[in-house]
């Protein structure tokens, strides 16, 4: 029998207890702000708002190498004990866990989260940690997303299980964690937190497990939570089917934004006027780089590009197999003939390439209004379609089989996992590493760089570091802001002071009036927020009475909606 | 009292030329926009001056919503918006609206190229009237102004079909369109929430039949193709470019491919290879099936099917050839029609509905005999098969939507007066709602009865609800409170916050009674016997005696008097304000029954 991930809660859960809150209050699961797990608790209802996955967790392990390699990686026996000589390594100065890689989970124990009655995902990024909710919490409820969500998100989630379940390997490293033995590491091992939220990857069953709870919902459908709640998502613009979620009663609303883009890409544009006359607005997903121009870094991946290949070199880009790759395929599709790139051969290599860039053809719906008119005719929205026909782009499942006898070079590989430790990346850059011709380019910003190539230190070939994060950046939110006009703004800590590297750029946070509220990971904020009146229906047996002796019924119904009823019923 | 008024333009005891008039609390809707497929004059067209006779439709109509792409349920729209003149907004799917304007250019050049009619639609009108197209999503809530709101379901019966619910407050009715309540090959079934409508409105273009087993027809469809192949003869399949045509074809690849048969499949027109590809990108309105294993294997990519060149007619040997039109009226279908009749080889099969006057429709009715263009005649020998594999509810469909629906009232469209009677009086048995089968031009009014949202305050809620006991869920309780209907709102506060916002005095109103009770006793023993009566009857109640010998309960108000000239009888004063008029009233009833006997 396997051992649960996560300890189940001791307490039963108790639904009869559940009071009438009159607060709305916001548990802060995740510390990471744009991978957010929060849950607000709204009219009797439990309602929890995304369940992200921090990975950079991650960049504390040692690459899963993909071919039995006795180069590239040498690593010396990190002494601190005999004890441990098996589970930490040491590279170029830094020290890694020789073990299978983790991630850290949303908080488990803030409150029982078997008393949670919906989940409402925002993109498909928010979602990875959806099978170590629904499957070890007791978990009950119903989970809401759009189908394009739920889609990519699967293919995500195959690629990460697929990447790690392919490199076994029999160490599972628990005895650094000791907070005895972990004070005493080096950086940045002695300062990572929340290592006892650590765990390893779920499983494929898991996934689907977690996948069918799922119902799919469309942007601007209402959905009732027990008659005293409606839910609704809205265009976000920043994925394909992200959204924005309202969570209202008659005479409150909340705003939930998550990883929203005003910029003009694939995604159908972002539905703004729907968040007017919010109570509160939850902030969250803004972008990482603020200071970077994604038009501009998009430019500077293309121009690294050219330029490498020209000089004979082969460039890598690390990357998630959905999203921005779109994007990128598409700038390179206009590129490559002016560029005089049209014979270098394009690999996008995943175990979920060709479902990824198969879908991306179907979601005309959610689409933005350019692509939408290409179906119309109908033709492919994206171009890559283009590119695959004409043999420029080919995708393979992995490094293994087909691909090792077309493979020529120089080429381009776009590959997975941006965080450089597992997935077919890992062998490109003990491949590539050596050559000063070849170039990696980090595009996705999920990662440090820096962080991401240490364990390959030390490294001859160029890095080039060109995030494209296209969410919201502080102007925008400031502007957005001023025009949506919430009485309140709740937003992680991270976001009400200049990034830590800035201090001085105090043009980098969030600024409104009244300032906002912020929250960290394990805090629980309640919200103030005021209403005078409630909703109720006069049934017409009442209402045709007029004239007769008046007076009715109050009926209070368990799902707390009101009915007005004749006396004489 | 409220009432939801329907008229259809068409589809009114007839199938073609769909267009529904719905008038729900206040607001104008017009389902569908089609033609008819029977008629080549003026009633080919709904006749929208019944709409209006000389203002603009846009003044008269709030929206339009569209079905799916059905000629006969948007091949008048160009016609409507362009040449009568409409310029609000007309809703439809995203399917829909890519296929539309392609069906409505074919059949603009079949009657104006081919048959040369002017005074027609143009190509350019045509997209003029699909750029006031707002497309809208499964499910999707579109506000189409602050009242009136539209919500688009699954309908299933081809590509990007789907029914409406329009709803205004908290009336609402629903428009089937066509549908069909079984997944087919490449479609889903059609699904409804328990919305509980007023109205539904449904076709019923099945409302007798109950289709056997679909693996049967199949079977059956199957077999007449292979039979007619084997002995040399050719088969020819009338469909619309899309729809039937997508699921024949799968059904034919796929046994093709099983039989390892090498007769030739075509299918006609350039449609063929566009349509499919509307298949590919539409993927996610097919079924959960083809869905899911598209990345392996697109379903609509066919291996054994390819395109038809008018010449092929002439080849010879077997050969099945699916052509455009459906209903044998025009184009390619019956050019072939023409050829092959004359022999008793060949085979043709209608796989759906025939409109009355097609060449399809006399056929199927049993003439072999047709008078062709220029008093020719075309003696028919070939054999002619239908097999219904239209997509269309059954009875036992439309009964199961309406289980689905829960309507309060069920409108029928879209189908035959005589067999719609039939369906009429299976659905009253069955559902006991009123159902309504309305002819061309023939209003029908439907009175609803919806409650009233009211805004209650809060205070004034928490405030009653906890009066007494703790509220019960299956108990009602009575509560008081001011109604103040202003500005089109209707507020529910408690009479203390109506008389201040409305700056009135507050007045006292109280009610006195006299009871007269036979009583020789002194006037403090009698007050003594009440309290005591009182006080075992209203267990519940504070029921307290007064040192000045007064009773109250509550705050209900009770004294004693000698009668003035009777002193064997004793008068109760009973008084009470009007908010314990309940109590009150109570009180009296039950003093005027009397004492009980005294036990002192």
């Amino acid at each position: 029998a396997k051992s649960p991930i996560l300890a189940v809660p001791e307490e039963p859960s108790n639904s009869l207890s559940k009071k009438r809150n009159p607060h709305v209050e916001v548990y802060c699961l995740s510390g990471h702000p744009t991978l957010p797990c929060n849950v607000l608790k709204f009219k009797s209802t439990t309602i929890m708002l995304d369940c992200g996955l921090d990975m950079t967790s991650t960049l504390n392990f040692l690459p899963l190498p993909l071919v039995q390699s006795n180069i590239v990686l040498y690593f010396c026996v990190f002494s601190v004990d005999v004890f441990f000589l098996q589970e930490l390594k040491e590279c170029s100065g830094h020290v890694f866990v020789d073990s299978v890689p983790e991630f850290c989970l949303p908080e488990t124990e803030l409150l029982d989260l078997s008393t949670v009655d919906v989940i409402l995902i925002s993109n498909y990024h928010c979602m990875m940690a959806l099978p170590y909710i629904t499957e070890y919490t007791g978990f009950t409820g119903t989970v809401y997303a759009t189908e394009p969500t739920v889609q990519i998100g699967r293919l995500l989630m195959e690629e990460l299980v697929n990447s790690i379940e392919r490199v076994p390997k029999a160490q599972s490293a628990s005895m650094w964690k000791n907070k005895e033995v972990q004070r005493v590491l080096p950086a940045p091992l002695k300062d990572a937190v929340e290592v006892s939220m650590w765990r390893k990857c779920y499983t494929m069953p898991e996934v689907n497990a977690a996948l069918s709870k799922i119902q799919l919902v469309g942007y601007s459908q209402k959905i009732e939570l027990f008659g005293a709640v409606q839910v609704t998502p809205l265009s976000s613009g920043y994925a394909l089917g992200s959204s924005n979620w309202i969570i209202q009663s008659h005479y409150e609303k909340v705003s939930y934004v998550s990883g929203s883009s005003l910029l003009t890409t694939h995604p159908q544009p972002m539905d703004q006027a729907s968040l007017k006359n919010s109570d509160v607005l939850i902030l969250t997903g803004l972008t990482q780089i603020p200071t970077a121009n994604p038009d501009g870094m998009v430019g500077e991946f293309c121009s690294n590009l050219a330029m490498t290949v020209r000089n004979g070199g082969n460039v890598l880009v690390p990357c998630y197999p959905s999203g921005v790759i779109y994007d990128l395929l598409e700038c390179l599709y206009q590129y490559i003939d002016s560029a005089g790139l049209s014979n270098v051969p394009f690999y996008f290599i995943s175990p979920v390439a060709n479902s990824s860039l198969e879908f991306s053809q179907i979601f005309a719906e959610w689409l933005c209004h350019n692509k939408q008119t290409k179906v119309y005719l109908p033709e492919p929205p994206f171009p890559h379609a283009e590119l695959i026909q004409t043999n420029k782009l080919k995708h393979y499942p992995s490094i293994h089989g087909d691909f090792s006898n077309d493979f020529k070079q120089p080429c381009v590989v776009f590959t997975g996992h941006p965080s450089l430790r597992f997935g077919d990346v890992v062998h490109f850059m003990e491949l590539w590493g050596k050559s000063s011709l070849n170039t990696v380019i980090f595009t996705e910003p999920d990662f440090s760089y820096l962080d991401a190539l240490a364990p390959y230190q030390p490294l001859a070939m160029k890095c080039v570091y060109c995030p494209i994060d296209t969410r919201l950046n502080f102007i925008q939110v400031s502007k957005l802001l001023k025009e949506v006009q919430p009485l309140h703004v709740v937003c992680p800590e991270q976001y009400t002071q200049p990034p830590p590297t800035q201090s001085h750029r105090t043009d980098l946070m969030v600024d409104c009036q009244p300032p906002p509220m912020s929250y960290r990971r394990a805090e629980v904020l309640t919200l103030p927020y005021k209403r005078r009146y409630e909703k109720i229906e006069i049934m017409p047996e009442v209402s045709n009475k007029n004239g007769e002796k008046d007076g009715g019924f109050l009926l209070i119904q368990p799902n707390s909606s009101y009915c007005f009823s004749s006396p004489f019923d | 009292m409220p009432e939801i008024k329907v008229t259809p333009l068409g589809a009114g005891q007839d199938v073609g030329r769909s267009c529904i008039l719905v008038s729900i609390a206040g607001k104008n809707v017009m389902l569908d926009c089609g033609m008819h497929m029977g008629y080549n004059d003026d009633r080919r067209f709904p006749d929208f001056s019944y709409i209006t006779q000389n203002g603009r439709l846009t003044d008269f109509l709030d929206c339009v919503i569209i079905s799916h792409f059905h000629l006969d349920h948007c091949g008048a729209l160009p016609y409507f918006s362009e040449m009568v003149g409409y310029d609000g907004p007309i809703y439809m799917t995203h399917p829909t609206k890519a296929i539309c304007p392609i069906l409505l250019e074919d059949y603009r050049k079949i009657t104006v190229d081919k048959k040369g009619e002017t005074n027609f639609f143009t190509s350019q009108m045509i997209k003029d009237c699909m750029k006031k197209v707002v497309a809208v999503h499964l499910h999707q809530t579109v506000q189409v102004d602050e009242e009136l709101e539209i919500k688009a379901y699954y309908a299933g019966h081809v590509l990007g079909a789907a029914m409406f619910q329009i709803k205004v407050g908290c009336e609402s009715v629903v428009y089937t369109g066509d549908y069909n309540m079984t997944p087919d090959r490449h479609l889903g079934a059609a699904w409804i929430d328990k919305c509980r409508p007023d109205l539904l409105i449904t076709e019923s273009t099945y409302a007798t039949t109950i289709r056997d087993s679909k693996r049967c027809r199949e079977r059956d469809f199957l077999k007449k193709v292979h039979e007619t192949v084997e002995r040399g003869g050719k088969v020819l399949i009338p469909v619309f470019a899309l729809g039937r045509a997508q699921e024949l074809c799968i059904l034919l690849e796929t046994f093709w491919e099983r039989m390892n048969l090498k007769a030739p499949i075509y299918f006609s027109t350039g449609l063929t290879e566009k349509a499919n590809h509307y298949y590919k990108l539409f993927i996610t309105w097919t079924n959960q099936k083809i869905r899911k294993t598209f990345v392996q294997r697109n379903m609509f990519e066919f291996k054994h099917i390819k395109a038809f060149d008018r010449a092929f007619a002439d080849n010879p040997g077997p050969m099945v050839v699916f052509a455009t039109p459906g209903m044998l009226h025009a184009g390619q279908s019956l050019q072939i029609f023409r050829k092959w009749a004359g022999n008793e080889k060949n085979m043709v099969i209608m796989p759906g509905y025939c409109v009355q006057g097609t060449v399809g429709h006399k056929i199927l009715s049993g003439q072999r005999k047709l008078e062709m263009e220029g008093r020719q005649i075309l003696e028919v020998k070939m054999q002619v098969e239908y097999m219904s594999f239209s997509a269309h509810a059954d009875a036992k469909g439309i009964m199961q939507l309406i289980r689905q629906a829960e309507p309060r009232n069920v409108l029928l469209v879209h189908g035959e007066a005589k067999k719609m009677e039939f369906l009429k009086q299976k659905i009253e048995q069955e559902f006991h709602v009123s159902c309504y089968m309305p002819a061309n031009g023939e209003t029908t009014t439907i009175f609803t009865n919806p409650s009233i949202p009211v805004d209650i305050s809060l205070g004034l809620l928490k405030r009653e609800t906890a009066i007494g006991l703790a509220p019960d869920v299956k108990k009602p309780k009575l509560m008081h409170g001011t109604l103040i209907m202003k500005d089109n709102s209707f507020r529910l506060v408690s009479p203390e916050q109506a008389l201040k916002e409305l700056g009135l005095a507050e007045h006292q109103l109280r009610f006195t009674c006299r009871v007269h009770i036979q009583d020789p006793r002194k006037e403090h023993e009698t007050v003594l016997r009440v309290y005591n009566h009182l006080k075992g009857v209203l267990k519940d109640y504070s029921v307290q005696h007064l040192p000045d010998g007064s009773i109250t309960v509550e705050s209900i108000l009770i004294q004693a008097t000698a009668h003035s000239e009777d002193q064997g009888t004793k008068v109760l004063l009973v008084s009470w304000t009007y908010q314990d008029e309940e109590l009150g009233s109570y009180l009296t009833s039950l003093l005027k029954k009397g004492l009980p006997p005294s036990t002192a």
